[in-house]
């Protein structure tokens, strides 16, 4: 287990810079996942990371130390890869054992280290298989074994669960996350996958473009977006954004109505962001935010979301799955005072 | 017959046409296969004729007749009698064999580093290697002579296999089939600690058997059939290859065909047997890589 920290961190490719300037602390332990748009900078910072790829300039320190100049196999990390990268030429026990081959260890302790990691793994019977009679998540948990085998100060990541399909990828998820508990190794993990970065994350990281626009835990980075593009890369369905501007009265949405609210605030223009899982059909004898028509509904079983025709603009609210509203219904919508963000709309960032 | 009904016609012919199971072969099928038979019978027939003269009397090497009229094992016993056969038949093995392991390792040394390092000047060395396979044999054997006698090579082991240790064809080969590796591979074993060359080797090669296969195959028989340049760099009956051994067969008054085609069928036994041992390798190597085998 080791620390990591990332200081000014930039890289270049040609005259192009991808990276603008990381700088992050990763606890020792801790479960630290980035998450982003493709291009975002994620996974050239797992590469700048694992030494695949130079720092062009700024620091990486694991454990303490600088390891810019160090050569991957130097840096005692063990990554694991989006397409698992396990040879197809060898067996499942030679796979995991591959990252022992320039350890020291006499033969038997390798024997039993793999045995060790292939019962962790659940697939001590699947040693003397290649991986072409594997299953995708089996062949996850070879590669995932082999990052294991060599009890590395930190594992890395990239995006390991995107080749498997929906079901196998909550299935794995869980496991890495039980493997996090049972091993307690630093790991840093790179995803586009909200879902995967919040359900997995001690802290998540968002990237955007080459800069970090912030870093918090699951919880932080769902509730205090520090900026637009959290708050709607965060969450799904994205959250809705309404334009409207500052009024003695509060602010004044352009779809109608005006929320109570004094911002301590410049900006000309606001955004209103409310969640669509905060915006639900107001009962009878309650005040509602909006009210307006129903465009389109997606039943999810346990909830429906409903788009909303309010004038010019649209919302997207979740409904009980039960009493789904029918397409040209009005409905009425609330959501709870705290639970609405807001926006300056020309930067972007957050009004707290 | 009116257009509608032609094609109301045709469409009930369509459906049917699953449950006719004895229906007569097509045209066009007939002319492939007659296409293709006529091809085999030529490919085939040169062998037949090698095989049939080496068992066939002096007498009666020109009756064009497949089944020799009085068959002997004499050409045989001869040759195999005859030591120089064995010496020939060893320096054709030791040429090939070596100059094809060479040419696997270099060719996939190059090919790799080609393929998977970024380096200053990368795509000029390619293009220059590339570039020599424009270059026929023929004009290369003047200069190739003379560096081996200016080396001190002619008449020598090296100087028949130096300028086959490496080729350009491989190169351009191996590369192509290394473009099939996934970096991760490569970087996954990086950062297991292996150095460059290991993961060459333990990583990469194993990954590329098929091309390995092919071009060891294609290198093997290459220098196993060489004719032209063994015959002009060494003029020592010891150092001669199987081709160009039999050549002695041919003399002045007479060429001695029957011993040329059995030694022709004893030459053709090691290719067979490497052709059986790496038939499922080359086959798939051959579909890989687009070349005609």
């Amino acid at each position: 287990m080791a620390t990591v920290e990332l200081k000014g961190l930039v890289k270049t490719f040609g005259k192009t810079e991808v990276l603008h300037g990381i700088d992050l602390a990763v606890e020792d332990g801790e479960f630290i996942v980035f998450v982003g748009p493709s291009g975002c900078g994620k996974s050239t910072t797992l590469r700048l990371l694992a030494g695949l790829d130079e720092v062009s300039s700024g620091e990486i320190l694991i454990g303490g130390n600088v390891v810019n100049n160090l050569e991957p196999k130097e840096r005692n990390i063990a990554m694991v890869f989006q397409n698992y990268a396990i040879y197809p030429h060898m067996s499942v026990r030679k796979n995991i054992g591959f990252g022992l081959r320039t350890s020291k260890m006499s033969k038997a302790d390798k024997e039993k280290r793999i045995d060790e990691v292939a019962e962790l793994l659940g697939m001590t019977d699947l040693l003397d298989r290649k991986p072409g009679q594997l299953s995708g998540g089996q062949r996850q948990r070879v590669a995932i074994g082999r990052a294991m085998v060599r009890d590395p100060l930190v594992f890395l990541f990239d995006e390991p669960l995107s080749n498997l399909d929906a079901q196998l990828r909550t299935q794995m998820r869980l496991e890495i996350k039980k493997l996090h508990q049972d091993v307690g190794t630093t790991i840093v993990f790179v995803t586009h996958d909200q879902v995967e970065a919040m359900t997995l994350a001690d802290r998540i990281v968002i990237m955007k473009d080459g800069h970090i626009q912030q870093v918090g835990t699951p919880a932080e980075v769902y509730q205090k977006p520090v900026n637009m593009f959290v708050a709607q890369f965060i969450g799904a369905p994205s959250m809705n954004m309404l334009p409207g501007k500052k009024s003695s009265a509060g602010i004044v949405l352009n779809a109608g109505p005006t929320i109570s609210e004094s911002l301590n605030s410049d900006a000309s223009g606001i955004m209103v962001g409310i969640r669509p899982n905060d915006l639900t059909p107001a009962l009878d004898n309650e005040a509602a935010l909006f009210e307006g028509r129903v465009k389109i509904i997606e039943p999810l079983g346990p909830e429906t979301l409903v788009y909303v025709e309010l004038g010019q603009h649209e919302v997207l609210a979740t409904v009980p799955g039960r009493t789904p509203p029918k397409i040209g219904d009005t409905i009425r919508l609330k959501a709870p005072q705290e639970e609405i963000h807001f926006f300056n709309a020309d930067t972007g960032a957050a009004i707290l | 017959m009116s257009n509608i009904e032609y094609k109301a016609s045709a469409a009930t012919l369509d459906t049917a046409k699953p449950y006719n199971y004895n229906k007569r072969m097509e045209p066009a099928k007939v002319i492939r296969w007659t296409i293709l038979f006529l091809g085999g019978v030529v490919m085939i027939m040169p062998i037949v004729f090698m095989m049939s003269t080496s068992f066939k009397w002096p007498h009666e090497i020109y009756n064009l007749k497949i089944i020799p009229d009085d068959p002997t094992i004499e050409n045989y016993t001869y040759v195999l009698e005859d030591g120089r056969f064995y010496k020939w038949f060893v320096n054709s093995l030791i040429i090939a064999t070596i100059t094809t392991i060479s040419a696997v390792i270099f060719d996939s040394l190059v090919g790799y580093t080609l393929c998977k390092f970024r380096f200053r000047g990368r795509m000029i060395v390619f293009v220059a290697i590339l570039s020599t396979l424009m270059i026929p044999t023929e004009m290369l054997v003047i200069p190739w002579y003379l560096m081996a006698k200016d080396f001190g090579w002619l008449n020598s082991y090296w100087g028949i296999m130096f300028p086959g240790v490496m080729t350009a064809f491989g190169t351009f080969l191996m590369k192509q089939f290394f473009e099939s590796v996934p970096d991760d591979f490569l970087e996954a074993a990086r950062i297991d600690g292996l150095n460059e060359f290991q993961i060459w080797w333990t990583v990469a090669m194993p990954l590329v058997t098929p091309a390995i296969s092919a071009l060891a195959i294609f290198v093997f028989l290459g220098n196993w059939t060489a004719f032209i340049w063994p015959l002009i760099v060494t003029n020592d009956p010891e150092l001669y290859t199987l081709p160009v051994g039999l050549t002695t067969f041919s003399v002045e008054q007479s060429v001695e065909w029957e011993l040329i085609m059995t030694g022709a069928a004893l030459a053709t036994i090691p290719t067979l047997i490497v052709f059986l041992v790496f038939q499922r390798y080359i086959i798939r190597g051959v579909v890989m890589t687009g070349l005609k085998g």
